[in-house]
């Protein structure tokens, strides 16, 4: 549910929209949700929306504990077992 | 893409699976729901199910503004739309949902209703600015994210003096619906992967009653596949030390107190239902948002004087079961054979996100092992 | 003495005319159009003859034969046009069964009201993708509808061609063990015309990949001429495509997402738009299938070739009764890669 992606704020528009960039593809959307968004925000886009504003450390963190993750695991359960559904 | 393709690395998917492996306990089993159809739609995708062990059981929620709504809206959509100078604009995703006798808003489109696709609320407006001899309507659908865009569009129209805009709302609540699922008590789910999307803006603190109610733990978690995993990770960890807490893997967008400007918007223009039917769950209390008096005149229940009527689900049908976890898409009768994504019966299969149509679309290959 | 006049006819208003219904008619204004335009563009010895049907010798072999009606909205798009596109489809069509395409015919379908100026560009990008093809247009055909009847202009083509000795190439002949592998990136042409379209419009740089590739073919031929299946994967994409060539050879597939060629562009279309490229459409991109130890030739022989250059391995025949083609997704999972139901459409949830 709720389709919606990060997107880079590339450039402030009037009206309170602005042109989001993504792999290459800009699209226009409107900031009505969002205040004190500046050029360079990663924003979630929804609907041609910008829902919330992304926070850069909390997804270095996160990406961080992925990191983490796994080491020093025993090599029994880097295996999968045969699973169903 | 940044902060896309980060979380959909599959080496450090191995290493999250081995993580899960490990701290799964093989004494007991893990009935874990995802709420949101986002959620249910990456597992297939990616294929996370295929790295869990097997004592991991994912329950795929209700969780698609497609799949709950229910017959009735769709009839009364339709009909608006043969409307005379009625334009309906909708989003893509219901214009093949079928209503009653199988007409979807795409047959009614072929049979000569003015029936537009949107990408956003803001093209509705466009095309009622462009359309001042033609009513245009919008059916609105969806959860807490969704609304917030159709309660924006409402306040420029009024802005504007639009008058020949107005909405049918359809938007519905998220934490109504996993109340109601719990409340239920029937669900066999010990643990839940909370909205990603819904709580940017609701935020965490809507979860944290609920999870005290049922002693139940919450992880609220991003759709990419890692962010998934990650919850699914928590949640193991949450159970076996016996925690019910509501936790934040999708930190990066999500606080706990959410969008506080989205919800003043959305206050300012809608309210509670006192009920509202679900299709899968029924009538459920306080789990849909109407628009206030005050906006009445963007109101399309009200202007077009739009009745409602219920319409039952196919007796075969076991959507209602699937949505609360209590069955699976296999155990229903007419999934796969009279029942398809081609031509849903159920509510399940109707969206791509539905568990069904999920499980149809990318997961049948287990049968050919 | 005055020097005698050669025609007492206006010439067309190729800026701002418009085709009304004279010029389906029959009469002299369809004659001018034809003249004017078609045969002006199109110009070959065959048309020249001014004939109902055009006559010509055919060399001796297995002989195919392709139609295929072109709609498409909006009629202009980044990277081309209806008519570079009706010429390259139907060229592509009697293509992938091995063939050297040598004429087409081409019938439009003109609706009332379309400006003459926009025609004569279709024209034009038709005669042009029909030289460079070196595949000429020999004979056609012109019908007016009344306004609101049609949508501006469809284009029928019908392609003839002739398949070389020993090549024997068709959808039912894909056996387990077999290597599948495409001709480059896949989804270009769908996104760049959603690219365009009303309420979705985004900015890109994707280009319709729309291509004849006939030459990309020949060069294959050449290189393993026991080549089992090729297919253009155009309307329902690369998934609906290897769907139908499983269900008509009674196997399975297996693919690697991290071997396919998507472009980050039209990934990131998708992602706006709720989109899965497999799904969408390619105008310049060909599926073949043939046996693993000739895979390797292949791939250099199409490497090698302007419209093969990102060639890619992308997966294998398997057996399955089920006729399922699935994936190894990048993410280390497993999935059905299943037929495209209904119409593919942007999505918000």
């Amino acid at each position: 549910m709720c389709l919606a992606i990060p997107a880079r704020v590339a450039e402030l528009q009037e009206n309170d929209t602005a042109m989001v960039e993504l792999g290459g593809v800009r699209k226009q959307i409107s900031l009505a949700l969002v205040d004190g968004v500046s050029v360079g925000d990663y924003v979630i886009v929804h609907v041609g929306y910008a829902l919330n504003r992304l926070d850069p450390d909390e997804a270095a963190k996160t990406l961080a504990l992925f990191a983490e993750i796994g080491e020093g695991i025993a090599p029994e359960f880097l295996t999968p077992s045969a699973s169903s559904e | 893409m940044k902060y896309i393709d980060e979380f959909r690395d599959g080496q450090l998917a191995q290493k999250l699976a081995a993580d899960i492996r490990r701290e799964a306990r093989s004494d007991r089993a893990y009935g874990l729901m995802e709420f949101c159809g986002g959620h249910t739609h990456a597992i297939f995708r990616y294929g996370v199910q295929g790295l869990l062990p097997d004592n991991i059981n994912m329950i795929h929620g209700p969780g698609c503004p497609v799949c709950v709504l229910p017959i009735g809206r769709v009839d009364s959509a339709i009909e608006l739309a043969y409307r005379p100078n009625v334009i309906l604009c909708t989003y893509g995703d219901m214009l093949r949902v079928p209503g009653s006798n199988r007409v979807s808003l795409l047959k009614a489109k072929a049979g000569g209703a003015d029936v537009r696709m949107i990408y956003s609320s803001a093209d509705a407006l466009k095309i009622a600015q462009e359309n001042p001899d033609k009513q245009v309507v919008f059916f609105a659908i969806g959860f807490e994210t969704t609304t917030p865009p159709t309660a924006v569009a409402i306040l420029q129209a009024a802005t504007m003096d639009l008058a020949n805009f107005s909405v049918f709302s359809n938007h519905v609540l998220t934490p109504a619906a996993i109340s109601a699922i719990m409340g239920s008590g029937e669900a066999r789910v010990d643990g839940v992967v909370g909205p990603a999307h819904v709580s940017t803006v609701i935020g965490s603190r809507p979860y944290e009653l609920f999870a005290e109610q049922y002693h139940m733990p919450v992880v609220i978690a991003g759709f990419e596949p890692l962010d998934v995993m990650q919850a699914i990770l928590m949640l193991v960890r949450q159970l076996n030390e016996g925690r019910a807490e509501v936790e934040n893997e999708f930190s990066r967008a999500v606080t706990r107190d959410g969008n506080l400007k989205a919800q003043a918007m959305v206050a300012e223009v809608f309210e509670l239902r006192k009920t509202f039917e679900w299709r899968g769950l029924g009538w459920v209390p306080d789990s849909g948002l109407q628009i206030r008096e005050k906006y009445v005149a963007y109101d399309a229940e009200k202007r077009f004087e739009l009745p409602y009527q219920s319409v039952a689900d196919h007796p075969a049908c076991e959507c209602s079961a699937i949505i609360r976890g209590v069955k699976k898409p296999l155990d229903c009768k007419v999934f796969g054979t009279v029942c398809t994504p081609d031509n849903p019966i159920g509510s399940c299969m109707v969206s791509s996100e539905g568990a069904c149509a999920a499980y149809y679309t990318y997961g049948r290959y287990k049968e050919s092992r | 003495m005055t020097k005698p006049r050669t025609g007492y006819i206006r010439p067309l208003d190729l800026k701002n005319g418009q085709v009304d219904m004279t010029h389906g008619s029959g009469g002299r204004a369809m004659a001018q159009l034809i003249e004017e335009l078609f045969l002006t563009a199109f110009d070959n010895e065959y048309l020249r003859q001014m004939n109902d049907q055009a006559s010509f010798q055919i060399p001796a072999g297995r002989m195919v034969m392709a139609t295929d009606s072109h709609v498409v909205s909006p009629l202009f798009f980044p990277g081309g046009d209806i008519g570079c596109l009706s010429v390259h489809g139907t060229i592509n069509d009697v293509a992938m069964a091995g063939a050297v395409p040598l004429y087409l015919s081409a019938s439009f379908i003109l609706e009332e009201g379309f400006p003459l100026a926009d025609l004569a560009r279709i024209v034009e990008s038709m005669a042009n993708a029909s030289r460079q093809a070196g595949v000429p247009i020999v004979t056609g055909d012109t019908k007016v509808v009344e306004r609101n009847k049609g949508d501006g202009v469809f284009i029928t083509t019908t392609g003839v061609g002739i398949v070389p000795h020993g090549v024997n190439i068709s959808g039912d002949l894909a056996r387990p063990g077999d290597a599948i592998i495409v001709s480059g990136t896949v989804g270009d042409h769908g996104v760049a015309i959603l690219s365009v379209r009303e309420n979705l419009s985004f900015g890109t740089s994707i280009q319709s990949d729309t291509a004849a590739l006939h030459g990309l073919v020949a060069a294959m031929v050449a290189a393993v001429p026991g080549i089992h299946v090729l297919r253009d994967p155009t309307r329902g994409g690369l998934a609906t495509t290897l769907n139908e060539i499983a269900r008509q050879s009674g196997v399975g597939m297996m693919l690697r997402e991290t071997n396919l060629p998507i472009r980050t562009e039209v990934r990131a279309a998708c992602e706006f738009l709720g989109l899965d490229p497999l799904y969408s459409a390619n105008e310049g991109k060909l599926v073949v299938i043939c046996r693993q130890e000739d895979a390797d030739a292949l791939l250099e022989a199409m490497r090698t070739h302007p419209l093969g250059q990102d060639a890619a391995l992308i997966g294998e025949v398997i057996e399955d009764d089920h006729h399922f083609v699935q994936m190894e997704t990048a993410f280390g999972g497993r999935r059905i890669v299943d037929w495209l139901t209904g119409e593919q459409l942007p999505r918000i949830c």
